[in-house]
């Protein structure tokens, strides 16, 4: 084996039934580099992460670590553990009532003289883990009890402190914001120092130009090529994923016209809900797209729950269309023409076991009662539309969501929501685990609703996407609706609101 | 699309299972009546044989397997949609039908009357009594897992312990004797046809159809599989779990409508007595995860029916009755073993790796 090399892989492939996710793919892992895996929804870079991992059991091919003669053949995670392979998934899977300190040790759990579990000692030890990773959180609470950036936090941290060569870190950063992102980063420098290799999986291109070394490219499960990051731009980036030339990503969307009517949609006064969002006014008008900008847990998702219904508010008035309304649980506000794409794609998102057709009929079947079955020809129709308008990457329409790639089933919810043709949408991070070239289309698309006088309710930890789709932005900070920028929207306007450097102006 | 082959659509649908098992145990019997110089297929033999109070009727071991199945598959459609939206089991439902039980041959006798030939109000008012009885044991059990909130083992612990004693307070600790031929008619014969085998496909059909017509299959399975998202995407997710425990109770009436009219009384003490197990088997043997989630009706028919296979092949083979249960869970455990993960994963593994050399040498 080459000198300073810690992993390499050679050959592998992969078939799932009806598609084959990788076929002869080689990669290679150097001593103290961050290393990008890229490639679109569906590439296979999940495929390949998990076979290093010995979740897929893959069919051909070999996987080499240093140190260790012959090929690895992981058949756990606990195997890949022990020959220093520690990992963070794409989605989170961690166990949401045990506290974060559990969630820490989970199988490592440091023991007393007396063989039993030293709580005290773990606890401690948790917090001095989230402390130094500049998290404030209770880690004697249940994870269930933090929101999915903060569950992601947890994962990553557990990960890290786990004595590793190779680390491997699927799209953690999907639900972190910018500055819990540095956070991370600083951290993957300081292992890379150290001489840990670590594999770093994302959908934002600034990231891979700001920490990572170099950058290998997967496109529908082959091989593309590996490069120093240097030798590969931006634009040659994109173009080797896709395996073709996308115009001018960065203008997409940005000369948008404002489509806002005069008449309102959505009109919310002193809407509340206990503990998560203090009450706030809000009006969004036809044909209008609203994004709702503040930090971690300031409340963003808590606000569009509140209207929606999802969490069922407290206090304060809502009208719709004009009309005054009472919303008590979520089909209530579906049958107001309203539809909401929640952030957490795997607890509120994706109905695992069902297929792709009956994912994304869900919503319209339950808007139009049991008894009123939307018939199979007419499933197959909507569905088969909005798979090409979303270009969903899946073998069949029956095939089960839970096979289809993280920004796969992201889509399907998408098109869920879509096939109901609301006429106010709440997209909770709609783009997280998606794909350049698609988020580009969905931009679009948002832009296309609101022309069409749909009202859009948007939210994001990108706020370069929300610039280029919303007119008017509502700023949350500590659960609380501060603020609302309607001119001048420009990145540095947006972020002094949201740290509260500029003074309330309404 | 392409078409796919029959076999292909069998694995699909996850029926292969199921109906190996159901054809392991005939071949048992096969086996057996080969050895013992029978028929072979004397398992299969159907006669017509005359009896003084029905006619001619339907005589042979698979109708004995299908008209004494038929409680344990009635119980097993409900248990079925129980499993898969709730992720628990209705252990409630045999004790259930013997409440039903009760309370449809009190209707029918009259309170407090332990023996009678004419019945005091229409048979109708009777069995509908008992039926709906079931629907109110169902409502209550639904409303502890759904609203309450409480484990489905815990809750309908109460009425598993319970129906039985409320049975018998109905009856004023009697055992109802109901001698009556119209009552009768649901646990004997309609025509050469048992009455059971007969009610046990109207209550399929019902139920098939009630799938295939509304969207309440999907309903049951999205809840069932994911609550939460359930809910966000406009289904009432407690609705739905309250609805699926009424109708489980519904069908435990029914089967105890049958049992009861077998026996033409209420024996509070026997009726239904361990068949929530067998219910509970026959989801598992169909081929259901009990984790809930995705269900498949016709694994379970085709379950309960393997069960009393079982149960009538081990009595043709001469066990006697107090050691059936031993070979029948060895049996279980067979079968149950045969469907499990790491089994299939290995039967998986040997098909790809024959297709690799079949296909591989290139
Ligand atoms: N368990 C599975 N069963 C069947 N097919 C699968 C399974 N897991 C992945 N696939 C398929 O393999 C292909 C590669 O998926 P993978 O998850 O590796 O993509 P990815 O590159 O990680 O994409 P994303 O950026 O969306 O996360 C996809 O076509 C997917 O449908
Ligand atoms: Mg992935």
């Amino acid at each position: 084996m080459e000198e300073n090399v810690v992993l390499t892989a050679r050959g592998i492939t992969m078939t799932f039934p009806g598609v084959k996710a990788l076929e002869d793919v080689d990669f290679t892992l150097r001593r103290g580099e961050i290393h990008a895996l890229m490639g679109e929804n569906g590439a296979g870079k999940s495929t390949l992460i998990k076979c290093l991992t010995g979740i897929n059991d893959f069919e051909a091919g070999e996987i080499h670590i240093a140190g260790i003669d012959g090929p690895v053949k992981n058949h756990s995670t606990r195997d890949a553990q022990n020959v220093g392979i520690s990992t963070v998934y794409q989605e989170v899977n961690l166990c949401p009532n045990l506290s974060v300190a559990e969630n820490l040790f989970i199988g490592r759990e440091p023991m007393t003289a007396f063989h039993t579990i030293d709580r005290k000692s773990y606890n401690k030890r948790s917090q001095k883990i989230m402390d130094d990773l500049g998290i404030s959180v209770d880690v004697t609470q249940n994870l269930e009890n933090y929101s999915l950036a903060i569950q992601q936090m947890v994962a990553i941290a557990r990960a890290v402190d786990m004595d590793c060569k190779v680390l491997i870190l699927d799209e953690p950063t999907s639900s972190l914001d910018d500055e819990e992102v540095e956070k991370l980063f600083v951290l993957m420098r300081r292992l890379r120092d150290q001489g840990v290799g670590i594999i770093f999986v994302t959908h934002f291109l600034e990231q891979v130009y700001a920490v990572c070394d170099r950058i290998t490219v997967l496109r529908d499960g082959h091989f593309v090529g590996e490069y120093p990051i240097a030798e590969l731009p931006r634009v040659k980036l994109v173009a080797a994923m896709m395996g073709k030339n996308l115009d001018d990503l960065e203008e997409i969307g940005k000369e948008h016209e404002n489509t806002a009517e005069d008449k309102l949609e959505i009109s919310a006064k002193g809407l509340s809900h206990t503990g998560t969002v203090k009450p706030f006014d809000l009006d969004i008008h036809k044909g209008e797209v609203v994004g709702v900008a503040g930090l971690l847990g300031s409340g963003r998702s808590e606000l569009a729950r509140a209207i929606y219904g999802a969490d069922k508010a407290n206090t304060g008035s809502l009208e719709v269309d004009g009309k005054s309304v009472k919303i008590n649980q979520p089909i209530d506000a579906m049958n107001l023409g309203m539809g909401m794409l929640p952030d957490d794609r795997k607890a509120e998102g994706i109905i695992q076991d069902l297929s792709v057709r009956e994912n994304m009929i869900l919503a319209l079947q339950a808007k139009q009662g049991m008894f009123k079955p939307l018939s199979r020809a007419k499933q197959e129709e909507l569905v088969d539309e909005y798979i090409k308008v979303l270009q969903v990457k899946t073998a069949s329409k029956e095939t089960l969501v839970k096979q289809l790639s993280g920004g796969n089933q992201q889509k399907v919810i998408l098109g869920r929501w879509l096939i109901t043709q609301p006429d106010f949408l709440i997209l909770d991070e709609p783009t997280r685990g998606i794909d350049v070239g698609t988020k580009a289309e969905i931009q679009k698309l948002i832009l296309k609703l609101a022309g069409e006088g749909k009202s859009i309710l948007f939210i994001s930890s990108e706020i370069s996407e929300m610039l280029r789709t919303c007119s008017r932005m509502a700023i949350m900070r500590d659960g609380e609706k501060v603020n609302e920028l309607d001119h001048d929207l420009t990145q540095e306007s947006v972020m002094k609101a949201i740290a509260g450097g500029e003074q309330n102006n309404d | 699309m392409t078409k796919k082959s029959f076999w292909g659509r069998l694995t699909e649908s996850g029926l292969l299972l199921p109906i190996v098992s159901l054809l392991l145990v005939m071949a048992v019997n096969i086996v057996f009546d080969i050895v013992s110089g029978n028929n072979p297929f004397n398992f299969f033999m159907i006669t017509l044989q005359h009896t003084t109070s029905n006619g001619n009727v339907l005589y042979g071991r698979i109708i004995d397997v299908l008209n004494r199945g038929s409680e344990a598959a009635i119980l097993a459609i409900g248990m079925t949609l129980v499993v898969s939206s709730s992720a628990g089991t209705d252990i409630s439902v045999g004790s259930v039908m013997s409440l039903c039980a009760s309370f449809c041959c009190m209707l029918l006798a009259g309170y407090g009357v332990s023996s009678t030939s004419t019945l005091a109000v229409p048979l109708i008012v009777g069995v509908l009594g008992g039926i709906l009885m079931g629907a109110l044991c169902g409502t209550f059990n639904g409303t502890l897992v759904a609203y309450f909130g409480i484990q489905p083992m815990v809750a309908t612990l109460i009425l598993y312990s319970a129906a039985r004693a409320i049975g018998l307070l109905l009856c004023n600790d009697l055992i109802v004797y109901v001698r009556n031929g119209s009552f009768a008619f649901f646990g004997s014969f309609l025509g050469p046809i048992p009455t059971p085998i007969i009610i046990t496909v109207i209550c399929i059909v019902i139920m098939t159809l009630l799938l295939r017509k509304s969207a309440l299959g999907m309903y049951i399975q999205s809840v069932g599989i994911n609550p939460r998202a359930s809910r966000i995407s406009g289904l009432n997710s407690k609705r739905i779990i309250f609805i699926t425990y009424i109708i489980c109770g519904l069908f435990a009436g029914i089967a105890g409508i049958v049992a009861s009219s077998r026996i033409t009384s209420a024996d509070s003490n026997n009726i239904g007595l361990y068949l929530e197990m067998d219910a509970i088997l026959a989801v598992a043997l169909g081929g259901n995860s009990l984790g809930g989630g995705r269900f498949n009706l016709a694994g379970s028919i085709i379950g309960a029916y393997t069960i009393q296979a079982i149960t009538t092949t081990l009595y043709a083979l001469g066990v006697s009755t107090t050691q059936a249960p031993v070979f029948k869970a060895v049996i279980v455990i067979l079968i149950v073993a045969m469907q499990s993960e790491p089994v299939k994963a290995y039967m998986k593994k040997r098909r790809l790796a024959k297709a690799a050399r079949e296909g591989g040498a290139v």
